[in-house]
């Protein structure tokens, strides 16, 4: 049948309606692949973009006048196993999707003691080092977990004495705004650098309080303020990191770089 | 331009506007509103998806069997939503993230699917295009209004420009709070709708339909 006689049928009829939904579902869809490939590249640099930018922005490694990629060049990413704390060194970090891992059951394992609420964790983690030389100056670690609505997920950038904080943000996360959602503050983000994680025991302290941290708190150096109304939020950011600085997150790791 | 085109692009932004006559398109109204800079993007989306969409319809209208009518205004919108989606992603990254899946739900907006159906299907390509253009700038006009009401209150800026400096920033403005919450959205475009329909009486609806008092006796009430 030609395409005139086709167009020249009743409307309802079942050829009709066959030829229309046809022609239309694969005109629509070749259009639609077409944006999607070709904007593809585009996308990907983006997303690449956004996690540096992020990473720069809480590890503190900021500087004016210089853009996120010549930053980024000092900064090399690492796999670790976070059970063993070394580094995993047959896996290329620039391929390791350590997001797609948390759902793996091949390359996570669910959780019994779940204080971040996050059910499983993965095997292994990417981190980054800014390094000196040879030496570790700086560790970013990314960290997640349940605040009130939300899975936070940001990074906390701890010095090369795997102790001192020196930054921690969010860079997804869906808690209120205005309450919860001050975790994106910067006067709140300004309160964690030079913040002690471990007491010189070694035990894991750093914890968010209810209210404020005073000249007389008790171990104000492991302690950082909470968020004016988001009890929960603030409860959530204490538990993802003591989840995370802990036994079962990065702890082994920290206790190797330490030494 | 002329008068005609003219007219079916102003009529939706005041007289006949999708969101405060017609009710369509809440959801997302209260949803992307909280900055002026995400209302904007989303009202570009819209505007575009709903003039590119009536278009398109339009221009087939004479060939979609009617059974399958609906199916082939929603292939047409969402095929387009899911390009304007990627290109957001590709060309403003940032503000595509804040904005989420409400682009994706463009396809499920009722504005886009009420004109594709109420004026697309019998009227021109060109008429329709236009036609488009105006209800998108009619959805974009309110909510710009809330994006500014609700970012100004709620946060003390305007394009996420500050102009009153917040408590927590060390300033003087307490924020409210609850204009960053969906609800205030609500009551906003309220405020908006009683207002516009106490200046133009015109566009107060019939009741549908009589509220009877109760304990008047039997048999009373009027049949409509």
């Amino acid at each position: 049948m030609s395409m005139k006689k086709i167009l020249a049928l009743p409307n309802d009829s079942t050829v009709k309606t066959l030829v229309v939904a046809t022609a239309l579902c694969l005109l629509c869809s070749v259009i639609v692949s077409m944006a999607a490939v070709g904007l593809r590249p585009m996308q990907e640099a983006n997303k690449l973009l956004d996690k540096r930018k992020n990473i720069i922005q809480i590890g503190g490694l900021a500087q004016p006048g210089k853009s996120i990629d010549e930053l980024f060049e000092g900064i090399e990413a690492r796999v670790v196993n976070l059970d063993t704390g070394e580094y995993a060194d047959d896996m290329d970090a620039a391929n390791y999707d350590q997001r797609k891992a948390q759902k793996d059951p091949a390359l996570s394992d669910a959780l019994v003691d779940d204080p971040a609420s996050i059910k499983r964790r993965e095997k292994f983690a990417t981190v980054y080092l800014v390094k000196e030389g040879d030496s570790v100056k700086r560790v970013i670690l990314p960290i997640r977990g349940y605040g009130l609505w939300s899975t936070l997920r940001g990074f906390v950038a701890i010095e090369g004495d795997a102790n001192t904080i020196a930054g921690l943000g969010f860079y997804e996360h869906a808690e209120t705004p205005g309450l919860g959602g001050e975790v994106d503050n910067p006067n709140w983000k300004s309160k964690w650098p030079g913040k002690l994680v471990f007491d010189a025991d070694g035990a894991l302290k750093i914890s968010v309080i209810k209210g404020s941290v005073g000249a007389t708190t008790p171990e104000a150096e492991h302690k950082v303020d909470g968020l004016a109304g988001a009890t929960l939020t603030s409860r959530g950011v204490s538990n993802l990191l003591q989840f995370w600085l802990g036994e079962q997150g990065f702890g082994p790791y920290l206790n190797k770089l330490r030494t | 331009m002329d008068a005609n085109t003219k007219k079916l692009v102003t009529d939706p932004l005041f007289d006949s506007n999708p969101i405060s006559i017609q009710i369509l398109g809440i959801c997302s109204a209260l949803a992307v509103t909280t900055s002026m800079n995400t209302a904007l993007l989303m009202c570009i989306a819209l505007t575009v998806v709903t003039a590119l969409s009536s278009a398109a319809i339009s221009a087939i209208r004479a060939h979609v069997p009617s059974a399958i009518r609906i199916i082939v205004q929603m292939i047409i919108i969402a095929s387009l939503v899911i390009i304007t989606d990627q290109v957001l992603k590709a060309f403003a990254y940032d503000t595509s993230k804040k904005l989420s899946v409400f682009v994706g739900l463009i396809i499920t907006n009722c504005i886009v699917m009420g004109r594709a159906e109420g004026f697309a299907m019998a009227n021109p390509p060109k008429e329709s295009f236009w036609d488009g253009v105006g209800n998108g700038l009619g959805y974009s006009v309110i909510l710009m209004t809330l994006a500014a009401v609700r970012e100004f209150f709620g946060a003390g800026s305007l394009f996420g420009l500050k102009i009153m400096p917040l408590v927590n920033d060390g300033g003087w403005y307490v924020p409210n709070g609850m204009m960053l919450l969906p609800p205030s959205a609500f009551f906003l475009i309220g405020i908006f709708i009683w207002v516009q329909r106490s200046f133009q009486p015109k566009a107060v609806e019939k009741a549908d339909f009589t509220i009877h008092e109760s304990g008047h006796g039997h048999g009373k009430a009027e049949a409509h």
